[in-house]
């Protein structure tokens, strides 16, 4: 599994961040796995966080309407909207933090994402470019996921733990 | 109005001349000749970059020497770095639903 390519970058020419990842399975259980909401949902979020879709309809100028919950019952919602769709090969969505009622955070960056799928002997390839307005707009971003980060650090302390009793 | 790293590196000319300056201490002047724009515009990059502590001023006799704050250039590594880690674990997440439903399938 660690042969597979995972590449992280920023670019702050365009303000963008670019992801690119290959997993060990077909295509079309890629593609499913980010245009199905029973199945986005299960991966979606980083652990303790749960990924809650309200609405989505998949199509172009339609969106997904969903919230991050947190352990404790804390939500933070937010809303992507199809801009483009080319059955099993790309995907264009506009993403936007928002409130409990699908209203939109305008103080908080609405980022352009480009989601790319490829398959290669079995191996699919996605590549994600997220460009947002501003440099800062991504660290706000950031700032938004460092809840998330720093949780999942204490996560795999407490994975880590067990082992090192033995 | 609120100066940070991000806003540093935001801007193509300033990001030039970070990239120059972190070769060795130059001055003002100095820097100005590498690009076609003013001895004031580049005042003012230099002024930005240094309100976000990300250059740092020297006086030598009568000139001003600006040189980098490699230690600051860290910080974006570390910013960097705590996304990436989502991404990371969001990805393995369904690494490990993808090949629960391949063994479903099956």
């Amino acid at each position: 599994m660690n042969n597979l390519l995972f590449d992280f970058t920023v670019d702050e020419s365009t303000n963008s961040i670019l992801i690119t990842r290959e997993f060990d399975a077909e295509l079309s259980l890629v593609w499913d796995a980010f245009t199905k909401q029973e199945i986005l949902d299960q991966w979606w979020a980083p652990k303790p966080l749960v990924s809650k879709t309200k609405v989505m309809n998949f199509e172009v100028g339609g969106r997904r309407f969903y919230a991050m919950v947190w352990p404790e019952g804390q939500e933070y919602w937010g809303v992507e909207k199809y801009t483009l769709i080319d059955p099993q090969t790309n995907i264009k969505l506009l993403a936007s933090f928002t409130d409990k009622d699908e209203n939109i955070n305008a103080e908080l960056p609405t980022s352009e994402w480009e989601l790319n799928f490829s398959e290669q002997n079995g191996i699919t390839k996605l590549s994600i470019v997220i460009k947002n307005k501003t440099l800062t707009d991504i660290e706000t971003i950031i700032q938004m996921g460092f809840k998330e980060g720093f949780t999942m650090t204490l996560n795999e302390l407490e994975n880590l733990l067990p082992t090192l009793n033995k | 109005m609120r100066r940070d790293i991000f806003q540093a590196i935001a801007d193509p000319t300033r990001r030039a001349i970070i990239v120059l300056i972190a070769l060795q201490a130059m001055t003002p002047n100095a820097i100005a000749e590498n690009f076609n724009t003013t001895r004031q515009a580049v005042s003012k990059h230099l002024r930005i970059l240094t309100e976000c502590e990300l250059v740092k001023q020297e006086q030598k006799g009568r000139k001003i020497y600006y040189s980098l704050e490699i230690d600051k250039m860290k910080e974006i590594d570390k910013w960097i770095e705590q996304f990436r880690k989502i991404w990371e674990t969001r990805f393995n997440q369904l690494d490990n639903l993808l090949s629960t439903i391949k063994k479903n399938k099956r």
